[in-house]
């Protein structure tokens, strides 16, 4: 098994916040992140995926069949965006690096076609990075 | 959801790879250039790896906040321009990568609010080091 990890970046605005709780609340648990005029990052997105190498073409997967899938489902959809106010899975969660993995990977499920999604790692910065596997 | 969260810090340092343990010749021997007696620095980065359920209200595994001031108070304060080899920490051992790989696992599990995972150690572009205590790394991951 190869596992093979491709690249994309996009560049977009988000904050934190939790409506049910109070402004003061809010403030406390994010800090800067709550500010409610937004803040943005340049992402970069790590998408690993683990597979056999085909005998004839030598691929684990076609790498330009693979960046246009993460073109398609996650730049086009991300890029330029302000998170909670244009990306439907942000209406309800909070866009922390944690909960863009989860949501990357649940774009990206089952759309690779010969081979299996390990890993989605998402940098918001380059000191700053979450990992998911899928788990539950 | 179970997600990991890894946060890079730096700090600057000097040290000497040197033991009591071996006779001046075999220290250099050993430690070539590292042994040097006045010392030498790096700038270490730091990249400590965390895991947990993601809080469904939050979205994260832990306060990042919280993680940045105990790293300050317990990582940054502590070792950042100081000699390593004058500190507690390596009064009885080589102030190698690898030990201080060690150590600071160890500063984190003090770290209650996730589980720690993973301490990854730059000591330059080219050196790095990685110590997960006693797990074996999944492949894939490191």
């Amino acid at each position: 098994m190869i596992f093979l990890t491709r690249k994309a970046e996009f560049s977009s605005s988000h904050y934190y916040w939790i409506d049910s709780w109070s402004d003061e609340e809010n403030r406390r648990v994010f800090g800067k992140c709550a500010n409610r005029n937004g803040h943005g990052h340049n992402y970069t997105l790590e998408v690993t995926v683990a597979g056999d190498i085909d005998p004839t073409s030598g691929f684990v997967v076609d790498l330009k069949q693979l960046k246009d899938i993460l073109e398609r489902e996650v730049v086009s959809v991300y890029d330029h965006r302000h998170l909670n106010l244009e990306v439907p899975e942000f209406k309800t969660a909070v866009p922390t690096t944690e909960n863009i993995a989860i949501a990357i990977w649940r774009r990206l499920e089952g759309k690779i076609p010969n081979a299996k999604l390990h890993r989605v790692r998402v940098y918001e910065m380059p000191d700053l990075f979450a990992d998911f596997y899928g788990e539950a | 959801m179970k997600a990991y969260l890894s946060r890079r810090y730096h700090f600057s340092a000097s040290h000497r790879l040197h033991t009591d343990a071996f006779d001046e010749a075999q220290n250099r021997k050993v430690f070539g250039k590292c042994n040097n007696p006045y010392g030498h620095g790096h700038n270490y980065t730091v990249q400590v790896t965390l895991s947990g359920k993601v809080d469904p209200g939050t979205g994260m595994v832990c306060n990042l906040g919280d993680l940045d001031a105990f790293a300050q108070t317990n990582l940054l304060d502590r070792f950042d321009h100081t000699n390593l080899n004058t500190l507690d920490c390596f009064a009885n051992s080589v102030s190698t990568t690898e030990n201080l790989s060690v150590e600071i696992y160890r500063i984190f599990q003090n770290f209650t609010a996730a589980r720690l995972e993973h301490v990854h150690i730059e000591e330059t572009s080219n050196n790095s080091f990685d110590y997960l205590g006693d797990a074996i790394p999944a492949a894939g991951t490191l």
